[in-house]
């Protein structure tokens, strides 16, 4: 009866804005080419299993060709250019980023599955955000602390995730080019149309032909990018098995690495915290982008005292999330990127059970097609189960207790991750004494999930190392 | 929940409920204005907000003249369209609320009055007292009294929950809205604390503002409010309204409050007896996108009376 006083319209964006085009070659030295193998692969909408279009898988022999365009590019015209001119260049990208940032949302929905609210409220602002910022360097490079006069690495093969496809480009290509390298990009093979996408941007930007080249494909693709000869630099985001196979390939080489990886972050809140806003941050922390999110606050470590009282207020609020179609724009919860995935968080959610955690699902209605979980809460979780200390990447919580300060530290650096992490308390002094103990490259402070181009992000142990954003990011694209 | 027995027993519940962090609040208040509410969910919601409307005159100038005119219009907001539901009350002030209750008799809209020196509360006790049965004597069904932020402020929490279940006493049948005046709190902890003392005290509406500081009503307050009286519910089973007020003007305005009442409150909330929006232009605008919903065409300003 009450959803009858006010259940909202369906409130879609049109799709036909992302402009999809049926098939797209490689974007190498500034032009499109077909592969040399005639080989494609399609890339789904994960919230119906539509195909959006075709997509090339690069070979060995394309990715050469990508390399040695980039190479010549940095050595020709991007190496030897002025920083100030460079920035030209980067702040045309981003006023071109904001000019179609709403036919990239949707291009991003429909090719990730992540809510439009996202991909237009926080995906788009910050990928236009990151190449404002490092614009803003690539004249200024001198002062950041690097020596008077610090010189580019030349060519850096980037390798991105399928979860923010677009910003973890910008995340790899701004700094890159501020600093004056060339790359060689291989977005995700399951979300590669925004970066595709992006390749036209380039050229609308006049960018110099080699500077950014984007070759598609999956692990092989990847796996010949990050073993080219040609390649000065590395730089992944991705899962940690992935990151491992990667350092070994690139272990004994002149190679710079930097590697962002998975996490299992502890969401700490504490029996002072502010109440409705700590939920609010465990709303976010764990179904923002369906979980899947390497700093996502995974593991919910929440004061004894406090315990039921927070998780009825939890599952309430759970209960109000709008999950469905991912162009609606009241939305809140997408679909799941793939089938794959999809497989990999039941297989963990299954082991969650039959560990012996109680499961509550928010009661909602998932669409038949397309590949969806519902938002997944998992109580009377140990430290040793499954669901505690493997990263799910889905929107799965799992809830553990503590009971003194002490606890909560030794808790949640208990993992072979070190991420993020995210406090909450009204005690200022408490924030601090926390922040110094936890090992986590982010730790957030009554918030959680907050990205800005000035903050350097980056992880501990398992999580990876190298640090991007702010002015410690440049550091991995400069010769210091 | 029982009566203080001392200020500092007040005080140690009132600061004993849980902090708000200013960010996240706005933050959260902020993404849920972001809701895109279209078609029929529009046309249902524009029909509820009328309902919800108080609709307000408070001015030095105000004439038994100006209030008869608004009170036609309150029972009759579209002369030409009879299907426009009326709205909830005529809010005035005390010695004109006997014009409005002859003007209002038998239509079903409340006689709301401002009471207890509004807007600054500035005012004896004792005069207080009479200004509220004053005005419930003349007709008001309900009274919108204000809290002494001086002493709320000073820390005197006592005497504000004294003063309140006073009035409440003086109102009789009559329903008790109370007046945090958010804009001069400052605070969202100070909102939430206020909200708990109002409802402690025996409010039957908790209200952001007189409309006469600046800030009034905001989406952040507004919610702090929500999120107050859902956990009073939670504790108590009595279930407190809420009612924004001062410088929501147009129908997207009103349309993020319902949306704020639906997921934070809940949609038990979604009835004028428990959410009510002081305004006074926000009525024509209202008016002017439901003609849009139904004809597809705006009609200009001068197609709706002004009061």
């Amino acid at each position: 009866m009450s959803d009858q006083i006010f259940s909202y319209a369906p409130a879609p964006e049109s799709a036909s804005i992302a402009r999809i085009r049926p098939s797209y070659g490689l974007f190498i030295d500034g032009e499109w080419t077909d592969g040399a193998a005639e080989r494609t692969f399609k890339t789904v909408n994960p919230a119906t299993e539509e195909v959006l279009a075709e997509v090339t898988e690069a070979t060995e022999e394309d990715v050469d060709r990508a390399v040695r365009a980039a190479r010549d590019a940095y050595e020709r015209v991007w190496g030897p250019m002025p920083g100030r001119e460079r920035a030209k260049y980067l702040f045309r990208i981003a006023r071109l980023l904001q000019e179609r940032s709403r036919e990239l949302a949707v291009l991003e929905t429909l090719d990730n599955g992540k809510p439009i609210r996202e991909s237009r409220d926080v995906d788009l602002p910050l990928v236009a955000a990151h190449f404002f910022y490092h614009a803003g360097w690539a004249d200024k490079l001198p002062y950041a602390g690097f020596g008077p006069d610090p010189r580019p690495l030349g060519v850096a093969a980037q390798v991105i995730p399928w979860n923010f496809p677009l910003l973890m480009l910008a995340w790899k290509i701004a700094p890159a080019l501020a600093c004056g390298n060339t790359v060689v990009l291989k977005p995700a093979e399951t979300t590669p149309l925004t970066a595709l996408t992006f390749a036209e941007i380039c050229r609308q930007a006049e960018l110099p032909p080699g500077v950014v080249n984007i070759v598609t494909g999956a692990a092989r693709t990847g796996q010949a990018l990050v073993r080219h000869p040609g390649v000065d630099k590395v730089a992944f985001t991705g899962s940690t098995e992935v990151g491992r196979q990667i350092a070994r390939a690139v272990a004994g080489t002149r190679k710079r690495l930097t590697l962002e990886l998975g996490g299992k972050a502890a969401n700490v809140i504490f029996e002072d915290a502010p109440l409705d806003q700590a939920v609010e941050g465990a709303i976010n922390g764990i179904f923002f982008n369906q979980g899947q999110v390497c700093c996502a606050g995974s593991r919910l470590l929440v004061q004894e005292s406090i315990a039921g009282e927070l998780l009825e207020r939890l599952k309430a609020r759970m209960a109000t999330l709008r999950v469905g179609d991912p162009l609606d724009k009241n939305t809140d919860v997408g679909a799941i990127n793939s089938a794959g995935q999809l497989e990999k968080i039941r297989t963990l959610a299954q082991a969650g059970e039959q560990e012996g955690a109680t499961r509550w699902s928010a009661p909602c209605e998932l669409p038949e097609r397309g590949y969806w979980f519902a938002p997944t809460v998992f109580t009377g979780v140990a430290a040793s189960h499954r669901i505690a200390r493997e990263e799910i990447f889905g929107p799965v919580l799992s809830v553990l207790t503590f009971r003194t300060p002490a606890e909560a530290v030794e808790k949640a650096n208990n993992t072979p991750y070190g991420l993020s992490a995210g406090i909450w308390t009204e005690k200022g002094s408490r924030v601090l004494w926390m922040a110094q103990r936890l090992r986590a490259g982010v730790v957030w402070a009554n918030t959680f999930n907050k990205f800005d181009p000035a903050a350097p992000f980056g992880g501990y142990k398992e999580s990876g190392f190298g640090r991007e954003g702010g002015r410690h990011g440049l550091e991995a694209y400069l010769d210091v | 929940m029982d009566a203080p027995g001392s200020n500092a027993e007040l005080r140690a519940f009132l600061h004993g409920l849980p902090g708000v962090d200013q960010v996240g609040a706005e933050e959260r208040a902020a993404r849920l204005a972001a809701r895109s509410i279209k078609t029929t969910a529009k046309a249902r919601a524009i029909d509820l907000a009328i309902s919800m409307v108080d609709l307000t005159t408070l001015e030095g100038a105000d004439t038994p003249g100006k209030v008869r005119a608004l009170c036609a219009k309150a029972v009759r907001p579209d002369p030409a369209d009879p299907s426009v539901p009326k709205v909830a009350a005529v809010c005035v002030y005390p010695d004109l609320a006997g014009v409005a209750a002859g003007a209002l008799a038998g239509s079903g809209v409340a006689v709301a009055s401002v009471a207890t020196a509004f807007p600054s509360g500035r005012a004896p006790l004792e005069a207080k007292l009479a200004d509220t049965r004053a005005a419930v004597a003349a007709g008001a069904t309900e009274i919108d009294m204000v809290i002494d932020r001086g002493a709320f402020l000073a820390g005197d929490y006592l005497a504000v929950f004294e003063e309140i279940a006073e009035v409440k006493r003086a109102c009789g049948e009559a329903h008790l809205k109370v007046i945090l005046e958010t804009g001069e709190l400052a605070t969202y902890d100070n909102v939430r604390r206020a909200s708990w003392l109002a409802m402690r005290a025996g409010a039957d509406f908790i209200k952001t503002s007189t409309g006469k500081v600046s800030p009034a009503a905001t989406p952040a307050v507004t919610l702090v409010m929500l999120e107050a009286v859902r956990d009073f519910h939670a504790a108590t089973g009595r279930r407190v309204g809420v009612k924004p007020a001062g410088g929501i003007r147009t129908t997207k305005d009103a349309i993020r409050y319902l949306v704020l009442v639906n997921e934070v409150a809940g949609p038990d909330w979604l009835t004028p007896r428990h959410f009510r929006i002081g305004a006074s232009s926000l009525l024509n605008d209202l008016l002017m996108q439901r003609q849009k919903l139904t004809t597809g065409a705006y009609a200009g300003p001068d197609y709706f009376s002004l009061d």
